[in-house]
């Protein structure tokens, strides 16, 4: 029994299947390791209790046609979970239990799969390293004191450490992809509209998506297959026809175009860096694809622009935690003592930071300045990825400028933690898909991924790439499970 | 245009003022279901039952807009007559507030739903046209109870997410009548459409009044004021005449009008100033990312105006070419909706032989007294438009006369009876029948041999006695112009 | 372009978040760095380009005009921090 954390998502489907396993014991087998595991602090709330109980009934009666049969599954504390505490990572919403289901969650369990619990992540997805999440860092399963990346850190550790054969995280400006990349894992973050945000605690409501996080790429498509849908509830969500994901995934790429984004190659970039993506140009060329050399020309402007727009919607989306509906209330003399008090003691120093700088940027006489200029900009990336497009059908590029960072080694200077976003950003900013996949390690051991990026709807070719590439790297994670005592 | 003589101008000592008035009325739009979330709208509700997790703004939950809203919208701005933007953007007003549980309202900002347009005012001395500057579309908020608890405030959020319409006027009114006269005309208008209720006391219709003052004959506006959330007519023409006075009061006194939000105080009937300075509201607003930019299609508008009933202005106009009433009758009957309906089927019950004058006379004399006197609409009219109709040619074809008619239509209101089965019943049928008309006269001047005489002796003031007897003795049923030519006749 | 506590003041104020004076130190250092960090944009000119307003390729759906949510107040006001069967309760407004 101990290799059924290992095996991948699309074995356990297929050992449930095949009723080589039940869900009893998957789900069993994952609840012990993950109980084993609380030194990685992956989980905010576990339901262990009740999943087991759900994973018996699985097998009692056992709907084997379900994409998910029985599969237990932990996912990020920002979707909201019917009666299940739902956190985001705050103390303001430390006592929150949701009436409802999130859409992508709701998918989920409609295909089978079981909930085992919710992972920490950054408070409200804010951060890259998982450590403004008020209930502690959480320790990457690559190197004791190791930030699993971030906002999605629970998720990625989860993952990567085997608590989970798959997860969900959410990505704003590369909360799937660079953790995905710190932890050797891949992570897709969908087209904007593809997955549905009702239910998911807002952060910047025109960058959000949720995404899947997974062992390899055919798991990452099936679980993305169930997560996309269409959501009359959302209404920026979109009525576009979606693949069987999984079914449709080919490693043949041959003719495919993909373009390398010369202005990816920033300043004081680590060598390390630029020959693993060397490599990767390598792989996707073995693989019977063309590489063009392609420009990006306002990427340099992708960062500064989302640290316009992304705390300008938060300040707005997180102005309903006043301490009146639900969470956490500080007492106060008078309604706006209390406002005060509340969100000043309930929210965290980055989640303040950044709802001040929204504030700021919103605020009378600084809108054309600031708002008004990053939309514009953010209309030019957006052109560039068109331009670019009319000449390829997807684009390689590094996923993170670095490997992981050690746990407070950048948590005294925001802007050298916001650097770490770099490559991913522009491609929510532009509402593409984009993959991490792992591709090699660096001196240190490390993991570190190349991104992909697709045109809008086109997950599928982004897949087939990452499929393709991922047999050439043939990636193995180094887990040495040095939390396990 | 209104003559000299009629302006309204505040008075000082050797100087004259204008006052100038726009108005922010909000209309809350007639749904089943509120603005962005599926709950229910209805007025009076227990607390907090018509709330959805949107409307409490609960994490995760997204606005979805109603398209009856929209169309609710595009209809008022039709019967505006203003431009209909075929694209416009919601966006967050951000503010906190007990009542406002998302921490913004959404609103629309820069870019309306419906643009500029004007609406005709009936003003005594003439018409009076007054400019529309926009309509938008944006959401209620919730209401907060202040007096049900010492230290706290309780919280009903019903209200919250409920589509309201607000319309902006240009600075165009100069006096509290025109105010009236231009809440009336809107009301009306959104009536016609079925786009609003107008219902005052409800809160369908509040207004938020921007009052400044010039010197008589200045071009340039004063500084103004706004006075927030005035919710009946005549709060508003008290708010404004206060509002007037105290500014004008400052500028004879040398001192500055601030740009300021001001409240009315119902109890007192005076303005006072709501918000500190420091505290001045920077509501940030951008476009609200959880929303698109709302497109609508030409024939999306073209459909919307085919379904445009006629509207009060041109109701008036055919009125007064079809029926022939003067302007004031027709004004009268059109300024409601449910007026010009019962008007309407009245005028079509009354079949080929009608008398409009008559109706229109009693509809606005005996029925408008006894709907004032229950304080009823004329939607919960005790009289069926088809009895009252029916009762009409009664008094038209001869059957009965006025003045019964007017004990009928008592009968009639309990229980809303048909007036010939009243006539029938209690005999009240006009005499009519010359030759018994003769004997009751004969009779009567026999009785008062000596008046008669001293009538024909030129006392001519008693023919009103006889007419008079005549018509007791016939217990008012004699059909008095038969009398009067009898009596001619005799004496 | 420095951002001062007094800013610092407002902005808090508008965003209704307590700050006392050490905070606000470190908050003024953080933004100035971050809003230096942001600068950047001015290099670029934008006077003819449309801002982008939704990244998302659809256009607005309307929903039809049903009564779908009935009432839930239990659900609404269940995890409300002070506890009241009717009412959502704060401290007294203030005006």
């Amino acid at each position: 029994m101990s290799d059924i954390t290992k095996q991948s998502l699309t074995e356990l489907v297929e050992n449930i299947k095949n009723k080589k396993l039940s869900s009893t014991d998957v789900t069993k087998a994952f609840i012990d390791r993950s109980e084993k595991s609380e030194e990685l602090n992956a989980y905010i709330t576990n339901d262990f209790t009740s999943a087991l109980d759900k994973a018996k009934k699985f097998d009692q009666k056992p709907n084997l046609n379900l994409k998910l049969p029985g599969i237990p599954m932990a996912v990020k504390d920002l979707f909201c979970t019917k009666d299940i505490k739902t956190t985001a990572g705050s103390k303001i919403l430390n006592n929150f239990v949701p009436t409802y289901e999130s859409t992508v969650t709701e998918n989920i369990w409609n295909e089978g799969a079981i909930l085992l619990g919710k992972l920490n992540c950054d408070e409200f997805a804010m951060g890259s390293s998982n450590e403004t999440s008020f209930f502690g860092n959480v320790q990457s399963p690559i190197d004791k004191n190791l930030v699993p990346g971030g906002s999605s850190g629970g998720s990625a550790s989860a993952v990567a450490g085997q608590l989970t054969p798959v997860t969900i995280g959410t990505d704003t400006g590369g909360s799937i992809r660079q953790p995905a990349s710190f932890t050797g894992i891949v992570g897709l973050k969908p087209t904007y509209g593809s997955c549905s945000r009702y239910g998911i605690v807002a952060f910047a409501s025109s960058l959000d998506q949720a995404g899947p996080m997974a062992q390899n790429v055919k798991d990452c498509a099936l679980l993305h297959e169930v997560i996309s849908s269409y959501d009359s509830k959302d209404s920026t969500s979109i009525d576009f026809k979606r693949n069987h994901y999984s079914k449709e995934l080919t490693n043949n790429i041959k003719g495919k175009k993909i373009g390398i984004p010369k202005e990816y190659r920033v300043d004081g970039m680590p060598k390390e860096i630029e020959d693993l993506w060397q490599k990767g140009i390598q792989y996707v060329k073995d693989c019977g694809a063309e590489t063009i050399d392609i420009s990006l020309p306002n990427t340099s402007y992708a960062l500064p622009t989302y640290y316009i727009v992304a705390p300008a919607e938060a300040s707005s989306n997180l102005a309903r935690y006043d301490g009146v509906k639900y969470g956490f209330r500080a007492k106060g003399e008078n309604l706006i003592d209390m406002y005060e008090k509340t969100r000043s003691e309930g929210f965290g120093a980055e989640v303040q930071r950044r709802i001040m700088i929204g504030t700021y940027v919103l605020s009378s006489g600084y809108y054309d300045a600031y708002y008004l200029k990053a939309q514009k900009v953010r209309k030019l990336i957006k052109n560039d990825f068109d331009e670019a497009y009319k000449k390829v059908d997807a684009i390689l590029t590094p996923s993170t400028p670095s490997s992981a960072f050690k746990i407070g080694e950048k948590t005294n200077d925001p802007v050298s933690m916001y650097l770490n976003d770099i490559f991913t950003v522009p491609v929510n900013l532009a509402g593409l898909p984009g993959i991490s996949i792992p591709a090699g390690h660096d001196s240190k051991g490390y993991p570190l991924g190349l991104q992909i990026i697709g045109k809008a709807f086109d997950e599928q070719n982004i897949l087939n790439i990452a499929y393709a590439m991922e047999e050439k790297i043939n990636f193995k994670n180094k887990i040495t499970d040095w939390w396990i005592k | 245009m209104s003559k000299k003589n009629s302006e309204y101008l505040i008075n000082r000592k050797d100087n004259q003022y204008e006052v100038v008035i726009g108005l922010e009325v909000h209309a809350q739009v007639l749904s089943e279901s509120k603005l962005f979330s599926t709950s229910a709208t209805k007025f009076g509700a227990e607390p907090n039952t018509q709330v959805s997790l949107v409307d409490a703004a609960f994490p995760g939950m997204l606005p979805v807009i109603n398209e009856f809203c929209v169309k609710q919208a595009i209809k008022t701005g039709i019967g505006l007559n203003a431009k209909i933007n075929k694209r416009s953007v919601f966006d967050r007003k951000n503010y906190f507030y007990a009542d406002l549980p998302q921490g913004y309202q959404i609103s629309q900002f820069k870019d309306p739903i419906v643009g500029e347009g004007k609406v005709i005012l009936d003003m005594p001395n003439g018409q009076k046209e007054v400019g529309i500057e926009r309509l938008h579309l944006e959401q209620d908020a919730g209401k907060s109870i202040h007096d049900l608890d010492p230290q706290n405030t309780f919280v009903d959020l019903n209200r919250s997410g409920v589509a309201l319409m607000e319309i902006v006027s240009k600075p165009d009114l100069r006096s509290p009548d025109e105010v009236n006269a231009y809440i009336k005309k809107l009301r009306s208008i959104m009536r016609y459409l079925g786009t609003c209720d107008g219902n005052m006391q409800e809160g369908s219709l509040r207004a938020d009044v921007n009052v400044s003052v010039r010197p008589k004959g200045s071009k340039e506006f004063g500084t103004r004021c706004e006075i927030k959330n005035v919710n009946s007519i005549k709060f508003m023409q008290l708010a404004i005449e206060y509002e007037a006075n105290r500014q004008v009061d400052l500028i004879e006194e040398g001192k500055t009008i601030d740009q300021e939000t001001r409240l009315f105080d119902t109890k007192k009937n005076e303005t006072r100033s709501m918000r500190s300075k420091e505290d001045a509201h920077d509501y940030r607003y951008f476009p609200d990312p959880d929303l698109l930019p709302l497109e609508v299609s030409e024939k999306f508008i073209e459909e919307l105006k085919n379904d445009i009933p006629e509207l009060p202005d041109d109701k008036k106009k055919r009125f007064i070419e079809e029926f022939k009433l003067s302007p004031y009758e027709a004004n009268i009957l059109v300024s409601d909706i449910d007026t010009a309906k019962y008007f309407e089927e009245v005028v079509a019950k009354m079949g080929k032989n009608k008398d409009i004058k008559l109706a229109v006379n009693w509809i606005t004399g005996e029925l408008f007294a006894v709907l004032n006197s229950k304080a009823l609409e004329i939607s919960q009219s005790p009289v069926s438009a088809k009895n009252f109709a029916i009762l009409i040619n009664l008094i038209k074809n001869g059957t009965i006369s006025g003045k019964i008619a007017k004990t009928v239509f008592e009968l009639m209101i309990d229980g809303d009876i048909d007036p010939q089965k009243i006539v029938e019943e209690k005999g009240l049928k006009q005499q009519s029948d010359p030759k018994a008309l003769e004997a009751l006269i004969d009779k009567i001047i026999n009785d008062n041999r000596e008046k008669a005489i001293e009538y024909k002796q030129g006392k001519e003031k008693l023919f009103g006695f006889f007419v008079g007897q005549a018509m007791k003795a016939s217990g008012g049923k004699a059909n008095p112009q038969l009398i009067n030519e009898i009596l001619k006749k005799k004496l | 372009m420095s951002i001062d506590l007094k800013t610092i003041k407002h902005i808090s104020k508008l965003a209704r978040i307590s700050v006392d004076e050490q905070r606000a130190e470190k908050l003024a250092g953080d933004l100035n760095s971050i809003f230096k960090f942001i600068e950047k944009l001015n290099e670029l000119k934008t006077d003819n380009v449309e801002p982008l307003t939704s990244i998302a390729e659809t256009t607005l759906k309307l929903r039809s005009d049903e009564v779908k949510s009935k009432n839930i107040r239990e659900q609404i006001i269940k995890n409300s921090p002070q506890d009241n069967e009717d009412y959502f309760v704060v401290p007294k407004v203030i005006e």
